[in-house]
């Protein structure tokens, strides 16, 4: 059933001493995917307004504003809205193949246009690969076994493993870590996820997005619903293609999920990149509301 | 016919007895049949015609001239650098004639890779066709995904290019790596000429070897043509001091008289690179890079790189900037290349290489993973995306098949991880003389040589950078992963070459080029520097007023001894020690401080400098209380003095020596109010004032100037308000007036600048003071408006 949200992001920076020359990078525009979801109308307001801007796309194909400052401030507020119709998920169909035919149909891919699955197999900083992770990972790769099946055990298996806990690690916690105490974010949840699937072979990357905030009656409240949210793409085979898993809540992406941006992990697509010259600290809040409308 | 069997005759140079090529192994030095070659003739006769003694002099003069340049100070980094190894004082000869035809196929192979590095960038046909694996390309970390599509400014990407090189067992080259990134060792490459000249001096001006300057000047001169716009720069970029090749840096960027600039030093902005000066933001539109890629830019490669510029690949997107090389072309350094470069070359240049690289092939494929497992013990298997060298240690690299530290077998390592790894021949080199125990014996050898892009097509340096092993036990490449020696590489003419260096410049017309700018990070260093060196002068005075007053001091002790004791403990300074531990430290922060700024010092200041820093070392160790450490100080002394004798007889008087003046005025000023308001009380304890006069060093003037002893007025008098004492008070402030006066942004639309005014009220203050009104409590706060003037000056140029 098609789905249509309003999407409301605020991200308020204060600096303690006032910053000159701060220069940032926001990934939070939807993007408009063929039979998933289109972005019908979005706005990013950015205050004070910077001295220099400029919307492009990146590599992977995400749209991403870059801004400017050139006078010192001691508060930027970022507000990104969007409507967007989600009219499907990215669940496997039935044509996934198995391990040893996805390696081999990997090996003779020539293309590396941005979605390619070359791209989302070796190891990239926030996936580097981890002894601990990949040993766990092999038990699912029993032979025979399809590739849509391993990302849905694997990620569930992960889910039950694992304990999330917003207090327990950073943006900057290592995934081996988060896994050897088997708690984290969703960020963690899908690092982890990337590394198990890329020591299998399965390229596998990083999908930034949005939940709806508040669930269909009845259903349970989604985790990671106040924040911008990530989980896991995994590509199945020239058949499948692309699919999503997100292990923090144990489903595919279905059309509660909204999609941001594709990189290999969070530092291709961290929502808000930036750098500036300044001798204090730096708090950040971000609040996020993902409403549907008309429901 | 081994060389042993040759039958010499008794005019034989006794210096190659025991010479002798390794069987199978070319020699540079010797012919097949046993002969000198022509090019070593009268170097191996000049060579012979020295006495022992001579020789050993000549040798010495080399090296001393490194370690006087401070080549062999190593800091911080962790990694090995090339001068971690001593020179060989034998320079490798070359033959011209060979040298340009060296030099006519690497140009062949450096337009190769600018076309490979172009299309990887650009339109991705190779990978589409299938000459190059597309796994491969999207697994090397230097492919940089941001910068695909992006066309650098200046048409090319690919500037400045390295390639190391050694001489197969048939007597021709072989590339045994690219460098395409940012390659280092041509500074150490002009280093080595200048001990070799050093050692040689006499031989060398006669001896028709290829001068290296025009090459650079060549190089600089493109760079130049490549700025954008009217006024702007041409820049070094170097990721800085804890580099483990700074040196080399500081010492091109001197070289040359580029801008040595850090990722702190740019500024963005609006597409346009800037750099902070003290003069305000000025545009910089070529910067010749020394930092690898990933670090350039925190905001859209590495994240927590701190050594780069937020925003750089805006600038290089919007054309704003050409980087040598572009940023992204240390793809080409990744060993598996080599493996398609023969391919690469038949397809897009329709011929062989001219120079072919060392034998490689990638695992992915299975006629090639056979070849590797079937020759394994021949080889050095590795990581296909490795940048090391096939004779640079590595982990995760297998030599001649010994499988035992990956701790499994070599089948199914190639089956399972074959698509990431290469198979690269271990090749035999060419030897060449070192010299060793009073003769000259055969060592392997390779060589690193230098291209650049100038206005005449590519250019190889007539010159390079030698590697030569510590033994010839085993002539293969790898013998060259530890230890050795480096060497000059001389090419010789059979013609006479004219002389040449970087301050002859003949064909154009002399102009007074105007001072360089000033990046504010240099000037904030200058100024530290400038204050560090005064500060540690004043302990050193100190130290000694001390040092020399306890053997005669009574058991108990004196009133202005306790009081001395106590100001020194104010100062960090522990009397226990003979050569405190706070000398050390602050003669550390003037050399960290230097180090930051080494372009701008020369090589007798910097040698200065270290001789300082080692001597106090030393005396640490060694030096006792009392009369030792009193005359350990008047040698430290005469130590820093000469150091400031050498930096300020000798630097251009333009801003940064204005910062450095300002620094030494300031702290010189602050030391002397601290002083006066510890010892110059009215009822002090007895002697409080001759020891003024004398940590002042101002005791012949003070005789002089009153035929009276020291009292309170005569000492405030000269110590703090005499304009003509040049340890005064008042000559600090009034040199601080003239300096900032000087600076840019003195006054701003013809009104004062808040540091000009700052100074100018502290000068007004001690202008109407005199030795009976200065008191105490006014001395106290006069220390304390000198010291905010640092504020002021940070706020106004090096923020």
């Amino acid at each position: 059933m098609a789905m249509l949200y309003d999407i409301k992001l605020t991200i308020d920076y204060s600096f303690q001493t006032p910053a000159a020359g701060a220069r940032q990078i926001l990934h939070a525009m939807p993007l408009t995917l063929a039979g998933r979801q289109r972005l019908i109308a979005g706005s990013v307001d950015i205050d004070p307004e910077p001295a220099v801007r400029r919307d492009r796309d990146d590599f992977f194909g995400n749209r991403l504003t870059e801004m400017a400052f050139a006078e010192p401030h001691n508060n930027i507020v970022i507000t990104l809205k969007a409507r967007v119709e989600v009219t499907g998920g990215a669940e496997p169909g039935s044509a996934s193949v198995d391990l040893p035919t996805l390696v081999k149909a990997l090996e003779v891919e020539t293309d590396l246009a941005s979605r390619s699955p070359l791209h989302f197999l070796a190891s990239s900083p926030y996936a580097r690969p981890v002894e601990a992770i990949a040993d766990w990972a092999r038990s699912f790769a029993r032979p025979g076994r399809q590739c849509g099946d391993i990302v849905a055990d694997l990620g569930l298996a992960l889910n039950r493993e694992m304990r999330f806990d917003a207090e327990a690690t950073t943006v900057s916690t290592p995934a081996a870590e988060a896994f050897a105490n088997r708690h984290g974010v969703c960020q963690d949840f899908t690092h982890i996820m990337i590394i198990a699937l890329r020591s299998l072979g399965v390229p596998s990357g990083y999908v930034s997005g949005y939940l709806r905030t508040l669930p269909p009656p009845g259903k349970e409240r989604l985790e990671g619903a106040d924040a911008m949210h990530a989980w896991v793409s995994a590509w199945c085979g020239p058949g499948v293609g692309w699919v999503e898993y997100d292990p923090t809540n144990a489903v595919f992406a279905g059309t509660d999920h909204i999609v941001v941006a594709y990189g290999r992990d969070y530092a291709d697509v961290a929502p808000v990149r930036g750098a500036m010259r300044t001798a204090g600290g730096q708090t950040s809040n971000q609040s996020v509301d993902v409403i549907p409308v008309g429901e | 016919m081994p060389n042993s069997a040759i039958v010499r005759n008794p005019d034989w140079p006794s210096i190659l007895k025991g010479y002798s090529a390794l069987p199978g192994v070319p020699d540079e030095l010797l012919r097949e049949d046993g002969s000198v070659r022509p090019e070593w003739v009268s170097l191996i006769a000049h060579l012979e015609g020295l006495s022992p003694d001579e020789r050993e002099r000549a040798f010495a003069r080399g090296a001393q001239y490194l370690r006087d340049a401070g080549v062999f100070v190593r800091h911080y980094g962790e990694e090995k650098s090339p001068r971690d190894w001593p020179m060989s004082p034998v320079p490798v000869i070359q033959p011209a004639s060979e040298w340009k035809a060296l030099g006519e196929g690497l140009a062949e192979r450096a337009e190769l890779l600018e076309e490979v590095v172009a299309d990887l960038y650009g339109e991705n046909r190779l990978v589409e066709q299938g000459h190059l694996p597309a796994g491969l390309i999207a697994s090397n970390p230097e492919w940089l995904r941001p910068l695909i599509g992006v066309k650098p400014a200046s048409g090319h990407f690919l500037h400045f290019l390295a390639f190391e090189i050694g001489r197969g067992s048939d007597g021709s080259w072989w590339v045994l790596g690219d460098r395409t990134q940012a390659p280092s060792g041509a500074g150490y490459a002009l280093e080595n000429r200048v001990a070799s000249v050093r050692a040689f001096p006499g031989y060398y001006s006669g001896s028709n070897v290829e001068r290296l300057a025009s090459f650079f000047r060549g190089f600089r001169d493109g760079l130049n043509a490549m700025r954008r716009e009217e006024g702007s720069r041409a820049g070094i970029l170097t990721p800085g001091p804890m580099n483990e090749t700074y040196f080399e840096h500081a010492y091109i960027a001197r070289y040359l008289g580029m801008m040595l600039l850090e990722g702190d030093d740019l500024v963005v902005d609006d597409g346009r690179l800037m750099v902070r000066t003290v003069s305000g933001p000025k545009p910089i539109s070529v910067l010749w890079r020394r930092m690898d890629a990933a670090w350039a830019d925190p905001l859209e490669l590495e994240a927590s790189s701190r050594l780069g510029t937020p925003g750089l690949l805006g600038a290089v997107r919007s054309q704003g900037v050409t980087m040598i090389n572009a940023l992204g072309a240390g793809v080409l350094e990744s060993r598996a290349f080599l493996a398609f470069m023969p391919r690469l070359s038949e397809v897009l240049h329709g011929k062989p290489l001219a120079v072919p690289n060392i034998a490689t092939w990638w695992c992915g494929g299975e006629a090639e993973r056979d070849h590797v497992r079937a020759n394994a013990a021949d080889m050095l298997i590795g990581p296909a995306n490795s940048t090391s060298l096939p004779l640079e240690f590595e982990p995760g690299a297998v030599l001649r098949g010994d499988m035992s530290e990956l701790g499994l077998d070599l089948d199914t390592w190639l089956a399972s991880q074959g698509r990431n790894l290469v198979g690269q021949e271990l090749v035999s080199l060419s030897t060449t003389p070192t010299w060793e125990d009073g003769g000259l014996k055969p060592r392997p050898m390779r060589i690193r040589v230098f291209m650049a892009r100038t206005r005449e097509g590519w250019q190889l340096m007539p010159g390079g950078f030698a590697r030569l092993a510590a033994t010839s036990r085993d002539p293969s490449a790898v013998s060259l992963r530890s230890g050795g020696t480096v060497a000059d590489v001389w090419v010789v003419s059979d013609k006479p070459v004219p002389e040449d260096s970087m301050l002859t410049h003949t064909e154009d017309v002399f102009v007074r080029t105007s001072p360089g700018l000033l990046p504010s990070r240099a000037a904030d260093n200058l100024f530290w520097l400038g204050r560090y060196v005064e500060r540690a002068e004043g302990q050193m005075r100190l130290t000694r007023a001390y040092m020399s007053r306890l053997p005669e001091t009574p058991a108990g002790g004196t009133p202005l001894m306790s009081r001395v004791e106590a100001y020194l403990d104010d100062h960090g300074l522990d009397k226990d020690e003979g050569v405190p531990d706070a000398i050390e430290r602050t003669i550390a922060a003037a050399v960290n401080a230097a180090n930051q700024v080494r372009d701008r010092f020369s090589v007798d200041a910097w040698a200065s400098l270290a001789d300082l820093e080692r001597t106090v070392g030393n005396m640490r160790k060694t030096v006792l209380t009392g009369d030792d450490a009193a005359s350990a100080m008047g040698v430290l002394l005469r130590k820093i003095t000469g150091f400031s004798g050498l930096v300020h007889e000798n630097m251009y008087r333009f801003s940064g020596w204005r910062f450095l003046t300002i620094g030494r005025s300031l702290e010189r000023a602050i030391g002397m109010a601290d002083l006066l308001s510890s010892f110059a009380e009215w009822s002090g304890p007895h002697g409080g004032f001759e020891l003024c006069v004398e940590v002042g060093d101002s005791v012949m003037t003070h005789r002089r100037r009153y035929p009276v002893a020291a009292s309170r007025d005569t000492v405030v008098d000269l110590l703090a308000l005499d304009p003509l004492n040049p340890r005064s008070i008042a000559f600090q402030i009034d040199e601080i007036r003239d300096q900032v006066s000087l600076l840019p942004g003195a006054d701003v639309n013809g009104q004062l600048s808040v540091l000009s005014r700052a100074v100018l009220r502290v000068q007004a203050e001690l202008s109407v003071n005199t030795p009976q009104s200065l008191d105490q409590t006014k001395l106290v706060d006069l220390r304390q408006a000198i010291g905010l003037l640092t504020n002021d000056l940070h706020s106004q140029f090096l923020d």
